[in-house]
């Protein structure tokens, strides 16, 4: 097991962003664990949703940022919703993920590599279609074979939609100006 | 009040059916549905995950054309398009999101955006359940269905305002006003792994899995769903769920609107059933036999 030393790990810049960004009074959580029995994705979680919650609690910015956790949670608001203390957990998450995002703790790239190349879809269609996602992810992530279990079944059921070039082009512009701020302000894109 | 309708882009690829039954139903309902023209994604999943302004700012774009279309509000059949749509209507009311929002857009989105509800809740709103019952020419009696959500229909319960968030109704209402047996199915808005199949299967096989068994054990001839996402899940990936459960499976899993239509005698053509992964082949018997038999 790792040592912490809670002393000298304490970010109180970290605990005051996080509650911050999400809104939320992380300070009354009292560890019920009513969150974690509830998570869909705990059983891919390296830290579960109550322990992350701890851990902003005590500013350890390093361990929760770092968690994949934060990647695999699905925000299905199952933890906000059984919280007894109505913090929005499933929030937190979200903005830990942004958090963690933007300084570049990226623990389970598979999954960023997934949301980019959904986003690289809607940036060059303007709408999506689960045969572009999949294309460009695999090159992404050299994952060739992903799902191609399913390709069969699939093709039998789908076809290409039509887009309207007014959907491409106004798509395409918000995500590129999004990108160019990102870029501006720091962040990653 | 005028209805504007966001398909979202699955109905353009796996939910062809949902786009399908959902024009067939509400064409028999007499509602009107007029697509936002030149709509583009919601930015789904993806976009919220990387940023919550990302994903509101391409929301807005279609709220804004629904705006200035003269809509009052957007109908969406989808839980994910709706879940985002919602999320943008809410966090805008804070003007520096908005002004952060308004940033990414062409032009700054116009002040008043129109509401957006899912076509569940549009159907239940205009039809209560006595007159879907009137409308019903063949009922669906008989037939158990396990009522699945999925999780974002209902939740963050201050967003969606979808009736109890852990146990809404509404399917259950409209299903039963068709006649059908409805199960009271605990795991009605448990999360079935949602978009992380294709980075990680075993969030989806494993959750979809544990809906598919629960709801065999409980005797379900089929899943009713009302999302593209959670459809897939639980029909194109059933194999998949099998193998993390290790054991078979059989379960149909059909959209609600299907489900309405057939009872409300539309040609199966006409509801995109030949569409579905896990053949209904034992629920279309039953209903043809509790119909008359035969065809
Ligand atoms: S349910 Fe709420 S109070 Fe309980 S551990 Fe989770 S966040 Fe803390
Ligand atoms: S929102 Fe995330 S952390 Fe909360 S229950 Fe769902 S998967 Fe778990």
């Amino acid at each position: 097991m790792n040592e912490i030393h809670l002393n000298r790990a304490r970010d109180p810049a970290f605990i005051k962003e996080t509650e911050e960004r999400s809104g939320q009074d992380i300070g009354t959580c009292y560890q019920c664990g009513n969150c974690t029995a509830g998570c869909p994705a705990a059983f891919v979680y390296d830290r579960q949703v109550n322990q992350i919650m701890r851990g902003v609690q005590l500013g350890l910015k390093d361990q929760v940022l770092s968690s994949v956790s934060l990647w695999y949670c699905l925000s299905c608001s199952m933890c906000t919703l059984r919280c007894p203390n109505n913090i929005d957990v499933a929030g937190v998450m979200e903005t830990l993920r942004h958090m963690a995002r933007e300084q570049g703790y990226i623990t389970a790239p598979k999954m960023e590599k997934f949301w980019m190349s959904f986003l690289d879809t809607v940036r060059a269609f303007g709408r999506t279609y689960e045969v572009g996602t999949m294309a460009l992810y695999m090159m992404r992530s050299l994952r060739l074979g992903t799902d191609l279990d399913l390709a069969p079944a699939a093709l039998k059921l789908r076809k290409l939609p039509f887009i309207p070039h007014a959907a491409t082009a106004a798509t395409g512009r918000i995500i590129e100006r999004y990108m160019k701020r990102a870029e501006k302000e720091g962040k990653r894109k | 009040m005028k209805y504007s309708y966001f398909p979202g882009c699955s109905q353009e690829g796996s939910a062809l059916d949902y786009g399908k039954s959902t024009g067939a139903v509400c064409a028999a309902l007499g509602i009107t549905l007029r697509d936002i023209p030149t709509w583009s994604c919601c930015g789904s999943t993806p976009a919220h995950a990387v940023d919550e302004e990302l994903s509101a700012a391409l929301c807005a774009r279609n709220l804004d054309i629904a705006a200035k279309d003269g809509a009052d509000m957007v109908v969406t059949p989808c839980p994910s398009c709706l879940s985002n749509l919602r999320a943008a209507l809410y966090r805008m009311r804070d003007d520096h999101f908005r002004e952060r929002v308004n940033e990414l857009l062409d032009e700054p989105a116009s002040e008043k955006l129109p509401d957006a509800t899912s076509v569940m809740q549009l159907i239940g709103r205009l039809h209560d359940a006595e007159d879907i019952g009137k409308r019903v020419v063949k009922p669906l009696k008989g037939i158990k269905i396990a009522p699945y959500y999925g999780c974002l229909m209902s939740r963050p319960a201050k967003i969606m305002e979808f009736g109890d968030p852990e146990n809404p109704v509404l399917m259950e209402t409209i299903l039963a006003a068709c006649g059908a047996e409805i199960i009271d199915f605990p795991l009605k808005t448990v999360c079935c792994g949602a978009a992380s199949g294709i980075p990680e299967r075993s969030l989806t096989a494993l959750n979809s899995g544990r809906i598919l068994a629960l709801a065999t054990d409980m005797g379900a001839d089929v899943i009713a769903v009302a999302c593209p996402l959670c459809q897939m899940n639980l029909d194109l990936r059933q194999k998949q769920a099998a193998k993390a459960m290790n054991r078979l499976f059989d379960m149909p899993v059909m959209y609600f609107t299907q489900l309405m239509g057939l009872a409300m005698n539309i040609a199966p053509e006409n509801l995109g059933i030949e569409q579905l992964c896990v053949s209904p082949r034992a629920v279309l018997a039953k209903f043809a036999a509790n119909n008359g038999g035969g065809k």
